[in-house]
Formats: structure tokens, sequence, C-alpha cells
């Protein structure tokens, strides 16, 4: 009997191949995908896919198992290299803001319905209920939260409360704006984060937070302070409140694929939905920090009542500019593009 | 009886640790899902690294607030730092070093795409924000009850906890060990393979224990591929079909182990197994050595079985 075996020779014809993949591979693990040099960044994926023909062919002919071993191995090893994450930072920010973040949220556009509709019932229910029976103000604001201000407070310290800050430092104010940034992104991430819990404490925080901002405008409409207090709130409400929208909104786009899961199975469902959803949030997150700053030294600085006005205009049509039409271009090339490498098997 | 022994070699194949992958080839590849003990201590390296930068910093604002006012910039850029490094620590790291963090790679972890695909920065940085939920959120309440809830009754502080920690152990309830995180993003963690190839045995020279070359079959080779192919050229016991036909793949992959084990009782094994084949094979051929004489039988019998496979005949085990 001939000792020769074919998928000895088999392995020997292509060891070779391998061998280099393993040193190219192994360059990359230490020094990252930057460390190879250009030649050789260009034969790395002609030599993954002649390992992994290596590999099918050898499950079908060998009985070596070491050798079968070896072969997975390494296939899984330039696996990471070449379909692990590889574009520059750069790139991805480009891509990221100019069409990931504005199409993920035009996807989501009845989960930000659905989410405004809470806030705005939240704050309309909060409005009606202290315009009625001023007492109720401490039925939906915390006595903390509410500090000094409330239905007991004088219309002159109220007024105050809206136009001062200017005693405060630069420094001290940038310390408030961080806290405001880490304070707040941290809600508007929970509130992503609890869709998983299907939404339910999504819908209850995004409504309390509306009942917050309802029974303070009732307070400040009672002492006819209504215009000023808008003017107070929102320039970094418009771009806050939208944020607290938009993590509202992948929560509850979360809770729906886990409830409704159609076609595909939950855990399938989840994965789908719940990238886009993050992207939504790493944007939300970003709108914090713009609303960080706004609240924490344009409010303080800032208190001309026109001035506050412009922003708010300003901001309303910034984002709604963003958020409708920028990388509207070829959203239809796009899905066709993320069902094409979407690398289902 | 053939069921035991088919489920025993299954279990080796693709045991419950393991997950198939399709790559966009359309070549299944099977990765070993990361033990819970090394993506804690992953973590914990993570932590580790995360608490001493944070330290590192609140030293640093100190220190430069008391030549001036107390507040100063410092206290800006320890807040923001603060919140990047909890939000952001592990999605930044994983975006750069492909899916590994410092902790990750100690341990030799990766995260992968579930299905196969390219890993995605979106999937990094979605498993990585919901680690807030899984992860910070418990663990404030752990150490303040109160905080979560100011006023909240026993019972529903307790309620929160257990719900909280039906989170935080979620890998422990699914066989891949995904976290939610993992769940919501489409990823997996696995343990980045290591394996070196080792020699084909069809056609090694037992070089251990092989004192005196059989008569005329091994002339003093000068380098090992010269004394392989001496030892191809001339093997020293054949056998017949009927003989080779006794056994399948798995019994011949178990000799392939006891072939390369190495340690005090490898010989030991070696010469019970030699015994074995012989009584069960109805060697007549006298005595042989041992060693060699498994090598040469494992070639045949390789050569036998990968024939019929090329056949198309797969025989699974001795029973099939």
């Amino acid at each position: 009997m001939a000792l020769s075996l074919k998928s000895y020779e088999f392995r020997r014809e292509r060891e070779r191949a391998w061998s280099d993949l393993e040193a190219l591979v192994a360059t990359v693990e230490k020094g990252g995908i930057s460390a190879l040099a250009a030649a050789d960044l260009s034969r790395l994926p002609g030599l993954y896919r002649g390992a992994l023909s290596s590999l099918s062919v050898a499950r079908a002919v060998s009985l070596d198992r070491a050798l079968i071993e070896y072969l997975e191995s390494l296939t899984g090893r330039a696996y990471f290299v070449v379909y692990g994450t590889k574009r520059h930072t750069r790139e991805a920010l480009r891509e990221f803001f100019a069409r990931r973040l504005p199409r993920a949220v035009r996807g989501l556009r009845w989960a930000l319905a659905l989410s405004l509709a809470l806030l705005l019932a939240g704050g309309v229910t909060a409005y009606v209920i202290t315009r009625a029976e001023p007492e109720r103000f401490y039925t939906f604001v915390g006595s903390d939260y509410a500090q000094d201000r409330g239905p007991a407070a004088s219309t002159e310290h109220l007024r105050a409360g809206l136009y001062d800050g200017d005693e405060l430092t630069a420094e001290e104010l940038s310390v408030f704006a961080t806290q405001l940034l880490s304070h707040n992104a941290g809600i508007g991430i929970l509130c992503f984060a609890l869709g998983f819990v299907v939404g339910i404490p999504v819908f209850i925080l995004i409504f309390q937070n509306g009942l917050v901002l309802g029974a303070f405008a009732a307070l400040y409409q009672q002492r006819g302070l209504g215009w000023d207090f808008w003017g107070w709130v929102l320039p970094h409400g418009v771009t806050e409140l939208g944020a607290i929208v938009l993590c509202g909104a992948a929560g509850l786009t979360l809770a729906r694929a886990l409830i409704f899961p159609g076609r595909h199975t939950r855990v399938a469902n989840l994965a789908r939905t719940g990238r886009d959803a993050g992207v939504v949030v790493l944007g939300a997150v970003l709108m914090f920090f713009v609303a960080g700053m706004i609240e924490g030294i344009f409010r303080q600085r800032v208190t001309s009542i026109i001035a506050r006005y412009t922003l708010v205009g300003l901001s309303v049509v910034g984002w709604g500019w963003y958020f409708g039409f920028v990388g509207r271009r070829g959203d239809a090339n796009a899905s066709a593009e993320a069902v094409g490498t979407g690398g289902r098997p | 009886m053939t069921s035991d022994v088919r489920r025993r070699f299954l279990r080796r194949q693709d045991r419950a640790t393991h997950r198939e992958v399709v790559t966009p080839e359309g070549i299944p590849l099977s990765f070993v899902i990361a033990g819970a003990g090394d993506r804690i201590v992953a973590f914990l390296l993570d932590m580790l690294i995360i608490t001493g930068v944070v330290l590192g910093f609140v030293l640093l604002a100190t220190a430069a607030g008391d030549d001036r006012t107390g507040h100063s910039w410092t206290g800006a850029v320890a807040i923001l730092t603060l919140f990047i490094l909890r939000n952001f620590y592990f999605t930044i790291f994983e975006l750069r070093w492909q899916g590994r963090t410092p902790g990750k790679r100690s341990r030799r972890l990766r995260v992968i795409d579930a299905r196969g695909g390219m890993l995605r920065a979106d999937a990094v940085i979605v498993r990585n924000l919901v680690r807030d939920l899984e992860v910070f959120l418990p663990a404030q309440v752990l150490a303040n009850p109160r905080a979560l809830w100011p006023g909240a009754p026993g019972w529903a502080t307790l309620l929160a906890l257990l719900w909280m920690l039906v989170f935080a152990l979620m890998p422990l309830w699914n066989r891949d060990r995904q976290r939610i995180g993992d769940l919501i993003a489409g990823t997996l963690v696995v343990e980045a393979p290591s394996a070196r190839l080792l020699e084909d045995l069809s056609s090694a020279q037992p070089t251990t224990l092989s004192p005196s070359p059989p008569a005329g079959a091994t002339p003093a080779a000068a380098t090992p591929a010269a004394a392989v192919a001496a030892a191809l050229a001339t093997p020293t016991y054949s056998f017949t079909r009927e003989q080779l036909s006794v056994y399948g793949i798995y019994e011949l992959q178990v000799l392939e182990d006891v072939l390369r084990k190495e340690g005090p009782d490898a010989e030991q094994a070696v010469e019970v197994v030699c015994e074995k084949i012989r009584k069960k094979i109805g060697w007549t051929g006298g005595a042989v050595r041992p060693r060699r004489f498994l090598h040469e039988f494992y070639a045949a019998q390789r050569a036998r079985l990968e024939h019929q496979l090329l056949f198309g005949k797969r025989k699974q085990s001795k029973e099939d």
C-alpha cells in the first residue's frame, strides 16, 4: 500500500501559502493593519480566500484532524483581520454624520412621532392640572429639583431666576455645562437601554419629562412670565428635548422589535433594529453635548430675549434641516447596499 | 451503543461551547465562545484601567485647583473625561483594535459579528451603550439602593435589584454567552484561536523510542525530510483490506490523539492501544514494535478511509 496519501500531497502543495498568511496575520495582530506593507496588504485577501478554500477541501477529503484544526484556526484569525472593523476614523466620522445618523433618524419616523406625542401629552397634562390647581405643582416636580421655584415664590424671585447667572465665572460655567451634559446624556442612554425592557420605563421617563416641563410652564404663565420662561427654556430645550425624544424613540423601536418580531426571530430582529437605534442614541448624546453648552454658557451669559428667541429659531431650523434632508440623496441605493453587505449567510 | 459513540464523536466536533459562523464567502467557521471567567477578568482589567485614569485626573485636578480659587478648567475636563471613559472607553478600543479592548486582548478574546459579516462600527457602539444598563446602573444601585428611586418602599427596591441582577447575569443564561448589548447589536465574544500546524502523522517518522531501525528499512537519514521519504518508501507492515475495514473515522482520530500524546505514560498508552488493535483486526504477523506499527496502521487506515471518502462513503465509526 502506497503511504503517500492524497491528503498529504494536498497539504504539501499549499503549506507555503498558509504559513505566509499566518505570518501576515501575526503581524497585524501585533501592530495593527497599518503594520503591513502595501504589497502584503494586497496579498492578504487572496491568501485568506485560498486558506478558506483549502479548509473546505480539507473538510471533504482529509481525515487529518490536526490539519483541519489548524486551518480552522488560521482562517478564523485571518477572518478577524479581514472582517474586523477597519475603516479610517475620519472617513467613518464623515459617513456617520453625513448619512448614517440622519438616515437612521428618518427610519424611526413613527417611533419619533409617538415619543414626541408622549412628551407633549405629559406637558399638556401637567399644564392643565397646575393651571387649575397651583398647589399640584409639587406633584409633578420634586422639591429638590424645584429648589425655591414654586407656587410659594414671589413673581420677582421667579423673574430673577430667568435672567441671573451673570455672577458665575467662566470656569464655573464650564463645570456646570459638563455636569449638565453627563447627567442628561446619562439619562438619554438609559432611556435607550431600557427599551430592552419592552419600553415601559421609556414611556414613564418621557412622560415624566413632559410633566415637569408642563408644570413649570403653568407656574410661570400664571405670573405673566410665559414669554420669558420659554425664552429661558427653549434655546437649549429644543436641542435637549429633541435628544430626549430621539432616545425615547430608539428605546421604543427596541421594544417594538421585541414585542412584534414579525417574520424574524426576536433575537435577530433585536440585532437588526438595535444597530440603527444605537446610532440614533449616539447622535442624541452629541445633541446633549450641544444643549449642555447652550444651557451652561449661552443662557447664563445672554439675557436678551431677542437673542434667545433667535437661537430657538436657528436650532429648530438647523435640526429640522439636518435630520430631514441631509444625506437624502441615494437613500434607496443605501438600503440596497445594506442588504448586499449585511453578511447574511 | 451506536448512538452513544456518535454522540461522543459529535461532542468533540462541535461542543456546546462552539458556535458556527458563516463567512461572507459561504464557508462555515467554528469559534469557541468565550467563557464567563475570561470575560469577567477582561472586564475587571478594563475597569481597573478606567479607574486608574480617573484617579489620575482627580489627583491632577485637585493639584491644579490648589493654586487658584478652587474651581478651574480641570474640573470641567475631569467631568468630561469621566463621562467619555464611562460611556465610550470600550467603544473606542473595540473600533480601533478590531473588536478588542486591552482587557480582551490580554485574555485573547474578540468581538465578532454573530452572522459572520464584517464587524460594523454601529454594532460596536450599540453593544457598549447598553453596558450602562447592565453594569454601571446595577453597581450604583448595589452601592446605594435609595439613589435610583428616592423614597421607594423596601419591596420595590428589592424588586428593582432582582430585575437588574437578571440583566447583569444574562450571559450565564444563554448558550452563546451573549449579554444584552450583544443581543441588541448582534455580536458574539469568542476566543481568538491559536494552533500550530502539527506534522502529518501519515508521513512523520516515529522518532521517539525507535532504538534500532528494522533491517534495511531506514538508512541513516541526513534530514527529517529524507527520513520521511524513507519511511514512506518502505512500510514494514502490510494490512489487508478486511483489516482496514474494521475501524471508522472516529477511531482513526482517537488513534491520532494517542500517537500525538506526550508525557511519561504515552508509551504505555501506545502499547495498550497497539495490543487492542492487533487483537481486533486479527493480526497474524507476529510481534511488532508498537509505535512503528501504530504509525503505519494509522497511515494505511487513513488512506483507506480517505479513499472511501472520495467515493462518497463516510464510515463514521466502527459501528457504521
